[in-house]
C-alpha cells in the first residue's frame, strides 16, 4: 500500500548505543594509558597493545569459527578487557603470559557464557586471577616507573631494578612485626599522598595514576556511561574500614587516603566494579555491590594473604549479582503510597 | 519559581519544538470530510445521519453509546457522501461519516462571537451535561471521553484539578499555542471544570521550557481565583497523568488506581479551552491545534483544522512531502503512531503529525543486553524493563505479573534510552497485553 515505515513507538532514539558506550570507556582509559607510557615506557604500550589485539582477536576467531555468529569483536568491549587486563599486570610480564591471560580472559571469562552481556564476572579480572595463579612471580614483580628513559627492556624495568609496591612494601613490613609509622619514615616517597595520585610509585601498568583514573571517570560521567555510585560507594566502602581501623591504630594499619590512592582501588572502583555487565540493575542494588565490594577489599589488604584485595573483592562480588537482582527491587511507582 | 517534577526516572529528548514560534492558521476546509465515529477511547458513537443527509458545521452525527462513549459533531457543512470505513491513525479501517462539503454554514446554536465569557452560567450538573453533548474528549491524545471525568463515584472525594499543560513530547506545540493565544479562554474553561467538580484549587502544570505561556498564564491567573500556575522541570513524561500529579502535589496514585483515587481530576488544556468553547459559547468539539512539523518540512504550522481533514492536505499546504521522508507519526515521538498513510483523517486526539527522514525513521539493529541498567534507571513506573522483556521472550506471563508489567503505561523511556536497540517496549506490550488476558480467565474461573 505504502512504502512508508510502520513501527511501534517510540519512535526517537537516545544518543548512546553499544558502540558508543564501549568505545566511550576505551577514550575514558586512554589518560591512565598515556601515563602508563610515561612511567613505563615503551615497554607498557607494547604490553597494552598485546593485551588488546589478542583480545580483538579471539573475540574474532571464536565468533567467526566456533560460534559461526555474528563478529561483534571489534564493539570496543573485548578491546575494553584487553586495555583492563594489560592495566592490571606489571609492564615487565612476558609477553607470551599477556596473551595467555588475553584469550583465558575472553575464551573463559566471556565467550564460553555466550559472549557480550552474559558472562556473570568481569573478564578482564578473571584472566588477572588466572595469570596471577599461573605465574605468580612475573606478576608480583614490579619496575620502578622510571620516566626518562624509553628503553626497550625484556627484564625487569631500564636499570634492572625492581620495586615493591606500597601495599606491597606495607604487607611485607607489618608481616616482620613493623609498626606503620616506622615503615613510612623507612620509605616517605612512597606513601606519599601526591606520588600516588599521580602515579609515581611500583605498580601495574595502568593503575599507577589516581588521576589519570580520575580524568577517564569523570569522562564517562560527562558522557552518562556510567552514574556515580558504584565508584563512590566502593571508595566509600574501602575508606570506611580502612578508617575504622586507622583510627583504632595508627601505629598498625595505614590511612584510609593511602589505600584509596595506592594499588588498584581507583582503577577498580571506576573501571571494574561499574563493568555494567557484571554489576547489579538497580541503584539499590549497585550500591549494596559497591559498598560490600570496597568494604572487602580493605579487609583483603588488612587481614589477607595478599597485599591487594581489590580484584578479588570485585570478583566476588560479582557472583552475588544474580542474588542481588533478584531481590533488590527498584521503588514501584504507587506500591508503597505516602500520601496522608 | 520553583521547579518541580517526579522523583524516578525519566529522560530528556531532544526538544525539537520547531514550531514553537509559529501562530495558530486556520487551516483550509476539505473538500471531504472523513469523520469518524470511534475517535475516542470506549465504544464508538452510533451514526445518527444517513447518505444524503445535510449536515452543518456543528450537527450532531453520531451519539455516545455506553458509558465510556462520546458524541460525534460533523465539522463541515454539505452532504453526507457515505458512512463507510476509512483508515485511522492505527491502520485499521473503522467507520466514517465521509461528508462532501459545501460552504461553510454553522448551526445558528453556536454562539460565534470572540469575546470572553466569563460568567459561568450553567450549573454543576449542567456542565457535565454540555461537557458529554459536545463530544469532548481529553485532546492530549489519549481521547477519554472528558465529561466521565466529572461524574465522580460515590465515596470518592476530588479537592483539586490540574490542567496538564506539560506537552512534554518533543516536537509538539499545539498545547504551547493555544495558551500563548488563548489564555483567558483556557483559564476561563479551568473555572469551568472547577464548577463542574465543586473543587476550589486548580493547578495548571507548564514546563519550564515554554518561559512565554508560564509567564502569561502565571499572570493571568491572578484575575482568577483559585487557579495557580506550577513551572516543572522539563522532563518527560512529565505529560503522564500519575507523574504530573506526583510533580504537582507529591501524591502517588496507586497502582491499577486513577487520579480519582487521590483526590484528583486531570485534563489537558487543550481540553479547558474545548470546555470554554462548549460551556459558554455552545460550541461541540469539530476543532482542535494540530502541529505539523518535521525537520525537512519546509513550513512548520500549528494548524487549526476541522476534525476529518485528512492529513495530507495539511503537510500540502505546508509545501507537501520532502524527500526522503520515510514515517508519519500521528502525536508525539515518544508514544505516536507511526501512520500506514498521510491519507489518515485528522481526529479529537491528533495533537500533531511528524514528518520522519530516512535514517531518523528507522530502528537501529537490536544488539544483546549489555546490563548497563539505563532502562531501569528511565522507567518511571519504578519497573524492570530488562527483565519483563526477557520474560516476554520465553513467554514468563506469570512471572511478568509479579513483576508488574501490568503499571507499565508505555511510555517508550526504556527503549529510548537503550543503546542496543532492544525492542524492550514491543515485548513488555506483549508482556502486559498476556498479564491482562491471565487476569481475565482467572477472573471467569
Amino acid at each position: 500500500m505504502s512504502n512508508y515505515i510502520v513501527s511501534l513507538s517510540p519512535h526517537a532514539k537516545g544518543p548512546l548505543t553499544t558502540e558508543k558506550v564501549m568505545w566511550g570507556v576505551v577514550i575514558a582509559l586512554m589518560p591512565s594509558f598515556a601515563f602508563s607510557a610515561y612511567y613505563f615506557g615503551i615497554r607498557g604500550i607494547v604490553v597494552t597493545l598485546v593485551a588488546t589485539i589478542a583480545c580483538i582477536l579471539t573475540e574474532f576467531v571464536i565468533q567467526k569459527y566456533l560460534m559461526k555468529t555474528t563478529v561483534t569483536a571489534f564493539d570496543g568491549s573485548a578491546a575494553i578487557t584487553g586495555l583492563l587486563l594489560a592495566f592490571n599486570v606489571p609492564s615487565s610480564i612476558p609477553i607470551w603470559e599477556v596473551i595467555l591471560g588475553a584469550v583465558f580472559a575472553i575464551a573463559i571469562g566471556k565467550m564460553v557464557f555466550g559472549g557480550l552481556g552474559r558472562n556473570p564476572f568481569n573478564p578482564a579480572l578473571l584472566g588477572r586471577a588466572f595469570m596471577l595463579a599461573s605465574f605468580p612471580v612475573d606478576m608480583t614483580t614490579w619496575p620502578k616507573p622510571v620516566t626518562t628513559q624509553w628503553l626497550w627492556n625484556m627484564g625487569a624495568s631500564v636499570d634492572g631494578t625492581t620495586a615493591a609496591t606500597p601495599l606491597g612494601y606495607l604487607k611485607e613490613g607489618v608481616k616482620m612485626g613493623e609498626s606503620v609509622t616506622n615503615l613510612v619514615a623507612a620509605s616517605p616517597e612512597r606513601f606519599d599522598h601526591f606520588n600516588l595520585f599521580i602515579g609515581n610509585v611500583g605498580g601495574c601498568i595502568g593503575e599507577v595514576s589516581a588521576f589519570a583514573i580520575l580524568l577517564g571517570g569523570i569522562y564517562m560521567l560527562y558522557r552518562k556511561i556510567i552514574t556515580w555510585h558504584i565508584p563512590v560507594f566502593y571508595l566509600g566502602g574501602l575508606a570506611l574500614i580502612t578508617g575504622i581501623f586507622w583510627a583504632m591504630d595508627p601505629t598498625k594499619y595505614a590511612d584510609p587516603l593511602f589505600h584509596l590512592l595506592a594499588g588498584g582501588a581507583m582503577l577498580g572502583a571506576w573501571f571494574m566494579a561499574t563493568d555494567m555487565v557484571t554489576s547489579p540493575m538497580t541503584v539499590k542494588g549497585q550500591i549494596l555491590f559497591a559498598v560490600c565490594g570496597g568494604l572487602l577489599c580493605g579487609l583483603i589488604r588488612m587481614f589477607g594473604a595478599f597485599p591487594e584485595g581489590c580484584s578479588y573483592s570485585i570478583l566476588i562480588m560479582n557472583a552475588f549479582v544474580p542474588l542481588i537482582d533478584k531481590y533488590i527491587k527498584p521503588t514501584r511507582f504507587g506500591k508503597e503510597v505516602n500520601y496522608g | 519559581m520553583d521547579l518541580k517534577t517526579f522523583k524516578i526516572g525519566g529522560v530528556h529528548p531532544p526538544e525539537n519544538k520547531l514550531s514553537a514560534g509559529v501562530a495558530i492558521e486556520a487551516a483550509a476546509l476539505p473538500k471531504r470530510a472523513f469523520i469518524h465515529l470511534g475517535q475516542h477511547l470506549g465504544a464508538p458513537a452510533k451514526p445518527v445521519v444517513q447518505k444524503g443527509d445535510t449536515v452543518k458545521v456543528g450537527t450532531l452525527i453520531g451519539t455516545g453509546e455506553g458509558f465510556i462513549s462520546a458524541a460525534v459533531h460533523s465539522s463541515v457543512s454539505g452532504t453526507v457522501f457515505a458512512i463507510d470505513s476509512v483508515i485511522d491513525a492505527s491502520g485499521y479501517k473503522r467507520l466514517a461519516v465521509i461528508i462532501d462539503v459545501a460552504g461553510d454554514e454553522w448551526e445558528p446554536s453556536i454562539d460565534r462571537n470572540p469575546e470572553l465569557k466569563k460568567e459561568i452560567a450553567l450549573d454543576q450538573k449542567a456542565i457535565v451535561e454540555k461537557i458529554k453533548e459536545s463530544g469532548i474528549v481529553g485532546l492530549g491524545g489519549a481521547t477519554f471521553p472528558a465529561h466521565v471525568k466529572y461524574m465522580v463515584p460515590e465515596g470518592k472525594k476530588v479537592d483539586t484539578i490540574i490542567i496538564n499543560a506539560v506537552e512534554c513530547e518533543p516536537y509538539l506545540t499545539s498545547d504551547h499555542r493555544v495558551m500563548l493565544e488563548r489564555a483567558d479562554e483556557v483559564l476561563v474553561g479551568t473555572q469551568i471544570l472547577m464548577k463542574a467538580l465543586g473543587v476550589g484549587k486548580a493547578i495548571i502544570g507548564i514546563e519550564a521550557n515554554k518561559p512565554d505561556a508560564l509567564e502569561l498564564l502565571s499572570r493571568k491567573a491572578k484575575d482568577y481565583t483559585g487557579i495557580a500556575v506550577q513551572g516543572l522541570k522539563v522532563q518527560y513524561p512529565q505529560g503522564a497523568e500519575k507523574q504530573l500529579i506526583k510533580a504537582c502535589l507529591n501524591r502517588e496514585v496507586p497502582s491499577g488506581k486513577l487520579p480519582l483515587d487521590v483526590g484528583c481530576v486531570v485534563n489537558n488544556v487543550g481540553t479547558a479551552l474545548a470546555v470554554y468553547e462548549a460551556v459558554q459559547k455552545n460550541k461541540p468539539l469539530f476543532e482542535r491545534v494540530v502541529t505539523m512539523t518535521g525537520h525537512k518540512l519546509p513550513k512548520k504550522a500549528n494548524f487549526l483544522v476541522r476534525v476529518g481533514t485528512p492529513i495530507a492536505q495539511l503537510i500540502d499546504s505546508c509545501g507537501g512531502i520532502p524527500e526522503g521522508t520515510a514515517k508519519f507519526i500521528n502525536g508525539g515521538p515518544m508514544m505516536g503512531k507511526a501512520m500506514v498513510s498521510p491519507e489518515t483523517p485528522v481526529t479529537k486526539g491528533t495533537s500533531g503529525v511528524i514528518l520522519v527522514d530516512g535514517s531518523d525513521a528507522k530502528r537501529n539493529a537490536p544488539g544483546d543486553c549489555i546490563r548497563c541498567a539505563k532502562c531501569v534507571a528511565a522507567c518511571p513506573m519504578g519497573l524492570e524493563p530488562y527483565l519483563i522483556e526477557k520474560q516476554a521472550e520465553y513467554a514468563l506471563w506469570e512471572e511478568a505479573e509479579k513483576e508488574d508489567a501490568a503499571d507499565c503505561m508505555e511510555c517508550g523511556c526504556c527503549q529510548f534510552t537503550c543503546p542496543a536497540a532492544r525492542p524492550l517496549l514491543d515485548n513488555i506490550r506483549l508482556a502486559k497485553s498476556n498479564v491482562m488476558r491471565i487476569r481475565r480467565e482467572r477472573s471467569k474461573k
